[in-house]
């Protein structure tokens, strides 16, 4: 299969799912299972793009042209080959374990919920593949829409409040920040394809350039920067399946991904360096590490946690894009696989604690761990991944981030990263802990060893091999990287 | 006949097709109110008004490569005799209106049977005609009076049409009254500017008339006569601050009229006010551009911000859509002040994406309508998910009004924010983008309604029937449809727009 080929089966693998979510929407072993294969085939798609392409860029493939000089296009670059992998890897996993959330949790609607979600993928794959802004815009807001019924799924008054915010702050911040942003970059640059180097120097004055940042840096609200995070734990009403796959993955990586984007590619690394453009960004990416961090300590919900240490973990890819140096933007590449796979593995956690004991506030979790332990288990690996300590995959990646701040010389940076994984020790280890050495608060616990169903437990349990796993292929992942920091040809 | 005469006569009638553009649904009119039979009066209108659409490709893909054609009335030659003038822009409106005419047809045929009395069809079908012709007269022809002319046929046909909402509420009558009103008074404004400018030029000719205001230079007659055009034209845009007439009128118009008025209507007025703005004056004249800067700007960022907020606060979905509406024709007339050619084909081209998207909603209201009886929220409620099909219409025009990547809106908006950086108005640029974030609140209330509350437990309602589902899908399809392919649609508002600049001189030969 030649790889224009299988890069638009990406995208059209997981409409078929949905059409058949649709279709098939009474039969629920069918509709699934049509689901699973259509995951699995997309992976295996991205796989094909990966044995031909390897970690070269190769491209564009235009697919049409919708205004002179705007067309809808994709291309192939590590990041994005990387980016397409973890969606659709993590897709099959979440869809196993999504399955057996919805029917245990007896939730409502299931066919309209994998419609929506097979649609969030196929835009997930649009972002990644996407070789230009415009593109890239246009699946964004996709992505955005696709997911706005799955946050407001359970109808309930407290998920359309949820709902409302989520969207109000998505499309707000895309349509007013970064459209005005992009057609601003557009009109002086004349082009918005992605290319190495950026495409502004020289077409911008130096004063204007931290303004037009700002645009994307604030519009991207999929990264969730501070002050446009709320929507993140807004959406926490979702299902947790959601939860993991779109708002620990898909959703905010898409986001992260696409500030990495525009940094390499829209302004250019070295541009970026040189006027100092992004400094302003690098102390708010830090201040938002250390704030979220600090909120995530407050929340006694377990998933509104998780949410603000989302936010928190997302600004260090940003802060990996506003050091501008290659280290640093390398570090936030790696980040977005390594969070990617720890968060995950915590959300199916929190999930599988919901469906088994219907637990959502932390203090209640007293004494689970000895009855779940394969749940608290792979808690404890997912946490200490994030928290970033060895042999996890999520040590590489802030090893990284302090390589490229001291080489932006900035050594607060290094101490605000390291001051945030002892604010993660804080509030990640008290959960395990409690899970493990407190008596249960709640009498009509079992006492005995008994798990959430299969299909629940096993997806993090997955997921927290991979986080070791991650640990010793992150120097594959830095070389495969690599090309983008790369000075330009 | 010979294979060289059937040439000859095709040859022939492709010369009639200005005139025929016009002349076929007016010679309708009369046929049907003589038949007088139900079905055929549909039947034959839906024939004018498709012939009238094939007519007005055939004039389009004529003219797209910038060229103009000039149709002399009895073969009188201009300036004595009328002229009939189509260049990329009338044809483009042309078709934009005879194209919503043909779609809103079949939907009609149900749900004018639901909305108005038996005995009144065959009078709204002839009365639709008059209007159909009333709008393609002022957008085809190259004749200030005969613009008149045109701009009272489509009006008084329309204040009826508005009136035959009274059937279901009896506020259409007052609603028709108003707008009787306010149509009269702007049009007495355009026909008083007429006077001066015949008075200061002696010709109504429109390209006579630029040519001789070039020649003469200005003088308060002259600048008289412009202001009165521009307000008076500036009545039937619905222009904010004189808007007051739309709201009532769209709101308790029947569905089908609603549909066709807010796709067609205040496009033709806004054409004419492109053909004085720029054909006829030309933007080089002092006062027209403080006109453009101090009055189109100011008062389409008004339009745009206040009849979005208005819209916000709606409890009826037909008056929250008229709002709306209010505040697109805002978006146009600021692209239209922008004065270069991105901004003008912004204008031109959302004319266009914004008849369609408001097309389309206005048609799933009207569908929704049928069967809760009123259009306020609270008896729409959950019905997005009883009439999933309906629903989904909804969403593709929601999505386009707003702006959403993907949809028609989306490029307007991209060219009209483009235009205003190309000015270095940044500010304009922002402006743009906050006030349609006040779209997204409006079309997420009507989601909210339809799709996020529980219908009543004997709610029945179910999706309209297929020639109403057909043309409300056609439209929601070009919703999207036109979001990806501009070539159509913004390929020829650049020409039209290149036209335009050219300013009078685009209307010499």
């Amino acid at each position: 299969m030649d790889t224009s080929t299988a890069l638009y089966l990406t995208m059209l693998i997981p409409i078929v799912a949905m059409a058949g979510n649709m279709v098939f929407s009474a039969r629920e072993n069918l509709r699934d299972g049509i689901t699973f294969l259509c995951a699995t085939l997309t992976f295996v798609c991205v796989l094909v793009i990966l044995c031909n392409v390897g970690n070269a860029t190769t491209g564009p493939y235009e697919l049409f042209e919708v205004v002179s000089g705007l067309s809808i296009s994709f291309h192939v670059e590590p990041l994005g080959l990387m980016f397409a992998m973890i969606g659709s890897g993590l897709w099959i996993i979440t869809h196993i374990y999504g399955i057996g959330y919805m029917r245990s949790n007896k939730e409502q609607h299931h066919a309209r919920f994998f419609a929506c979600f097979s649609i969030a993928i196929a835009a997930v794959m649009g972002i990644a593949f996407a070789s230009n802004m415009f593109t890239l815009f246009v699946f964004y807001e996709i992505l955005t829409l696709s997911t706005y019924p799955l946050v407001a799924h359970k109808g309930t008054p407290e998920a359309v409040r949820g709902a409302r915010i989520y969207l109000g702050i998505l499309i707000g911040t895309s349509i007013a920040l970064l459209l005005t942003g992009v057609i601003w970059t557009f009109t002086i640059a004349g082009t918005l394809d992605f290319t190495k180097g950026g495409i502004l120097e020289g077409k911008i004055a130096p004063t204007l350039l931290p303004v037009l940042l700002g645009l994307y840096a604030f519009g991207i609200g999929k990264a969730a920067l501070m002050p446009f995070h709320r929507w993140l734990p807004a959406a926490m009403v979702a299902p947790t399946p959601v939860s993991a796959l779109l708002h620990a993955v898909a959703v905010v990586k898409a986001g992260v991904f696409t500030m990495l984007k525009v940094g390499i590619y829209i302004f250019g690394i070295d541009f970026l360096a040189s006027t100092g453009a992004s400094e302003w960004l690098m102390w708010l990416a830090a201040y938002t590490i250390i704030a979220a961090s600090v909120v995530a300590m407050t929340k006694d919900n377990l998933k509104a946690r998780l949410a603000y240490s989302t936010v928190s973990q997302l600004a260090y890819i940003t802060l990996g894009m506003a050091l501008a140096t290659s280290m640093g933007a390398l570090g936030g590449g790696m980040h977005i696989a390594m969070h990617a796979m720890g968060k995950i593995t915590l959300f199916m956690c929190a999930g599988s604690i919901y469906v088994a004991y219907h637990k959502t506030e932390i203090s209640q979790m007293q004494g689970l761990g000895r009855i779940m332990p394969i749940t608290f288990g792979a808690f404890l690996i997912g946490a200490l991944s994030i928290i970033g300590l060895p042999p996890l995959g999520g040590s590489w990646p802030k090893f990284l981030l302090m390589m490229g701040a001291a080489d932006a010389g900035h050594l607060t940076i290094i101490g605000v990263l390291m001051v945030s994984s002892l604010l993660n020790i804080a509030y990640l280890l008290p959960i395990v802990g409690r899970g493990f050495f407190r008596p249960a608060t709640d009498t009509r616990l079992p006492k005995t060893f008994s798990e959430a169903p299969l299909l629940v437990w096993l997806p993090p349990a997955i997921t927290a091999t991979g986080c070791i796993v991650l640990f010793f292929y992150a120097g594959s992942i830095q070389n495969f990287l690599a090309p983008i920091v790369e000075s330009t040809p | 006949m010979s294979a060289v005469e059937t040439q000859h006569v095709a040859r022939d009638l492709m010369d009639q097709l200005p005139v025929l553009q016009v002349a076929i649904p007016l010679i309708a009119a009369p046929l049907i109110v003589f038949i007088g039979n139900r079905k055929l009066a549909w039947a034959i209108a839906f024939a004018a008004s498709a012939a009238a659409f094939v007519i007005a490709c055939t004039l389009l893909w004529q003219v797209i490569d910038g060229s103009v054609i000039s149709y002399h009335i009895g073969g009188w030659a201009p300036p004595l005799g009328i002229e009939y003038r189509i260049d990329a822009l009338s044809a483009m409106i042309l078709m934009l209106i005879s194209g919503i005419g043909t779609i809103v047809l079949p939907y009609a045929y149900a749900s004018v049977a639901a909305e108005i009395p038996k005995k009144q069809h065959t009078l709204f079908y002839a009365l639709f005609m008059l209007c159909l012709t009333g709008l393609l007269g002022m957008v085809a022809t190259g004749d200030a009076f005969n613009i008149f002319v045109f701009l009272e046929i489509s009006s008084l046909s329309t204040y009826v049409l508005v009136a035959m909402g009274a059937h279901k509420d009896p506020r259409a009558l007052t609603a028709a009254y108003d707008y009787l009103i306010m149509g009269t008074i702007g049009a007495t404004f355009f026909v008083i500017g007429l006077g001066m400018l015949y008075m200061a030029t002696g010709t109504l000719n429109l390209a006579d008339l630029a040519e001789r205001i070039a020649d003469q230079g200005i003088n308060r007659t002259v600048r008289a006569g412009f202001a009165f055009v521009v307000v008076g034209m500036g009545l039937k845009v619905a222009m904010y601050p004189l808007h007051h007439w739309l709201p009532n009128a769209y709101t308790f118009a029947p569905s089908a009229v609603t549909t066709f008025l807010a796709a067609t209507a205040t496009k033709a007025a806004i054409y004419v006010m492109l053909r004085f703005l720029f054909s006829v004056f030309s933007p080089g004249f002092h006062f027209e551009d403080w006109t453009l800067y101090l009055i189109f700007i100011p008062f389409s960022l008004l339009a745009m911000f206040a009849a979005s907020f208005v819209a916000v606060f709606q409890t009826n979905l037909k008056r929250m859509l008229a709002f709306s509406s209010i505040a697109q024709i805002g978006y146009m007339l600021l692209g239209i002040a922008m004065l270069n050619a991105t901004g003008l084909s912004a204008a031109v081209v959302h004319m266009v994406n914004h008849g369609i998207s408001k097309a389309a909603l206005f048609m799933g209201v009207g569908a929704m309508v049928m069967y809760s009886g009123s259009a306020f929220f609270d008896d729409l409620k959950g019905l997005g998910r009883k009439m999933p099909i309906t629903g989904a219409v909804m969403v593709a025009g929601g999505l386009s009004l707003i702006g959403v990547p993907g949809t028609a809106g989306f490029i307007s908006k991209w060219m009209l924010v483009q235009a205003a950086f190309e000015n270095g108005w940044w500010i304009i640029a922002i402006a743009i983008m906050l006030s349609s974030l006040l779209a997204v609140i409006y079309v997420w209330r009507m989601f909210e309604v339809l799709y996020l509350t529980a219908p009543s437990d004997d709610c029945t309602a179910t999706d309209p029937p297929l020639p109403m589902l057909v043309p409300m899908l056609i439209l929601a399809g070009a919703c999207i449809w036109f979001g990806f392919d501009t070539e159509l649609t913004l390929g020829s508002a650049r020409v039209a727009a290149e036209g335009l600049l050219a300013g009078s001189a685009g209307m010499m030969h």
